[in-house]
């Protein structure tokens, strides 16, 4: 295990701030363009994914808005979007920052060895409603941790900690 | 307790209502007047507000901040074990006791000009009350026990704590009535709570739409995709309505009906609840029997702005809090119990995406009130129709029916002191 600061590229040679920054990339992409069913692909099979709050978080309070602990129920959160919840039509534009990275360490993957990696992100979303309303509807941080095997990084944890605990109208599209 | 004195403005003797449950004008959703007499003659009036569970003031000296309506209170935990809830409102200048949600203190001291209150609401100490070298400070018959914010009545049924500014609000028990009661204790009853998480959701329309919306058992499986298809919540399920006498307080519950399974009734109402659908990792729906029976559906609130829901594992208690004539704050308290098992407590956290602003089956409530609310602009003079299952405010074996929300239009006319009349 090492700090962060110290090993820019792990031992395979991927730099892990380049593999994070391009996976989340791709990710805000996914949910701002409304490809949905790509987004459970970010994910490990065996994952954990939670939107929550600071005040929840700090409190060390476990429910969530979202929550999910296999790629399957990621998919169906999608399945559900798409055909039985009712909203308006509305889109996000994700605004990320740069990844910090917390912790690496060595672990198992699919093809023998990688890296797991913890880091922190800030993010901005706006939602815009139909073709009306443009909100800042969220600002917060993934917490994350990052199985990075080759050039891939996949999500074996995301937890979204919202700035505030207050949600406009509803939460529908993940973030 | 001093200075809780009911209603603090007269009946709207002068704005008419129908006479019949089951017309509602549509000016109750958009009058700032009204609005304003709602506080004062509902939430600061005869009635029992939701304020907290024991189970977050857990230890001596924990305290959380809520509201009644727009009112801030301050609820406490003293050292001698007991409840207290006082106006958070500094007796001097008005300025917020305690701004934090939630903390954990001895005493209070407004930061304005330092005046400092116990955990009972006491105003103990004044900043400077003698002055400096004998010059300034508060008067000498200035008399600390006669300053103070106003102390609530308080009530606690099965954790729940709920509070009062009326004197005339009567004792809890007979406000809520037996079969509520019951229906409490049935979900909270011997067992303590745990809080799992805290979340809220700020609705885009009037309080009382959403009030409706919790209290329209019609709406539920029609509304709601996800319920119906997966047989969480089906009408034809074995059920009822209860509405207590006052119609203020209501509980819409369904159970498992093992001797029928007729679809028919449904496929033949063209509702969109038919569509194909089926979950890849359906482990959220393993549920198990919350407290030994076969209900796994209990939607219960209280006049004027509390529910306690149980839908399947998903136990949470709601607080509805007006903000503005077309905006009200949500407060979602999701909880387990200190009995859980850790499978139980994991079908709990699973089952949190039922629930709340993202809730597969409540997701919908979040936009609806709002789209009735952009819906009657303009229209104040028409009227809302609740005539399904009759024009009475009655408990009911059927589900479809408007019974509880014309219950709850009862309650709040008599409670507002309009005119009835036939329109």
């Amino acid at each position: 295990m090492t700090e962060t600061g110290t090993r820019p590229a792990t031992r395979t040679g991927t730099d892990v701030t380049v593999a994070i920054g391009r996976a989340q990339a791709h990710y805000v992409r996914c949910i701002d363009d409304d490809r949905l069913e790509e987004w459970p692909d970010f994910f490990t099979e065996t994952c954990h994914y939670r939107i929550t709050t600071a005040d929840n978080h700090r409190r060390g309070l476990p429910a969530g808005l979202m929550w999910a602990d296999t790629r399957g129920m990621l998919t169906d959160r999608v399945s559900a979007l798409r055909e039985a919840n009712i909203y308006e039509r509305q889109s996000y534009r994700h605004i990320i920052g740069q990844p910090a990275i917390l912790r690496e360490s060595d672990t198992e993957s699919p093809t023998g060895g990688g890296i797991e990696v913890e880091s922190e992100t800030p993010f901005l979303v706006v939602r815009i409603t139909g073709d009306g309303p443009m909100d800042l509807f969220a600002s917060g941080r993934y917490l994350d941790r990052y199985l990075i095997d080759g050039p891939t990084a996949l999500l074996r944890s995301r937890v979204v900690v919202c700035d505030s605990s207050e949600t406009d109208t509803l939460l529908a599209l993940p973030l | 307790m001093d200075r809780l004195n009911g209603p603090t403005a007269p009946p709207l003797a002068d704005r008419l209502w129908p006479t019949s449950l089951s017309q509602v004008p549509y000016w109750a959703f958009q009058d700032e007047d009204v609005l304003r007499a709602e506080h004062d003659r509902l939430f600061h009036g005869p009635y029992w507000s939701y304020l907290c569970l024991e189970a977050e003031l857990a230890q001596p000296g924990d305290y959380c901040t809520t509201f009644i309506g727009e009112q801030p209170v301050l609820v406490t935990r003293d050292v001698d074990g007991e409840v207290y809830a006082f106006e958070n409102r500094c007796a001097h200048r008005g300025a917020l006791i305690a701004m934090a949600d939630h903390g954990h203190a001895k005493d209070f001291t407004c930061v304005y000009h330092a005046w400092t209150y116990n955990l009972q609401g006491d105003l103990t100490a004044v900043a400077f009350q003698d002055g400096i070298g004998g010059k300034g400070g508060m008067p000498p018959e200035f008399c600390l026990s006669a300053h103070g914010p106003r102390k609530l009545r308080l009530a606690t049924v099965n954790g729940l704590v709920f509070g009062s500014l009326s004197n005339d609000v009567p004792g809890i028990e007979e406000y809520l009535g037996e079969q509520v009661l019951e229906k409490i204790d049935r979900v909270l009853g011997g067992r303590t709570p745990v809080v799992l998480g805290r979340f809220t959701q700020k609705l885009p329309n009037n309080w009382k739409l959403y009030v409706e919306n919790v209290k329209d058992s019609y709406h539920a499986s029609i509304l709601h995709l996800f319920f119906t298809t997966f047989g969480i919540n089906k009408l034809s399920q074995r059920g009822g309505i209860i509405v207590d006498e006052s119609g203020g307080h209501h509980v819409s519950y369904s159970a498992i009906d093992r001797t029928a399974d007729t679809d028919a009734d449904y496929s033949q109402q063209n509702i969109r609840s038919e569509s194909e659908y089926s979950l890849v990792d359906p482990s959220m729906l393993d549920g198990f029997s919350e407290v030994g029976d076969d209900v796994t559906l209990q939607i219960l609130s209280v006049f004027p702005g509390f529910v306690l829901q149980q839908i399947q594992n998903s136990v949470a208690v709601r607080q509805i809090l007006p903000r503005a004539v077309d905006s009200t704050t949500l407060n979602w308290t999701y909880l387990g119990f200190d009995s859980d098992t850790e499978a139980q407590r994991l079908t709990r956290l699973k089952q949190s995406n039922l629930v709340g602003p993202a809730g597969y089956v409540s997701m919908e409530d979040g936009c609806i009130g709002g789209f009735v609310q952009r819906g009657i602009a303009g229209a104040g003079h028409e009227f809302a129709t609740l005539q399904m299952g009759g024009d009475q405010a009655v408990s009911s074996e059927s589900r479809v029916t408007e019974a509880s929300v014309r219950g709850f239009w009862k309650a709040y006319r008599d409670g507002m002191g309009f005119t009835l009349e036939d329109q």
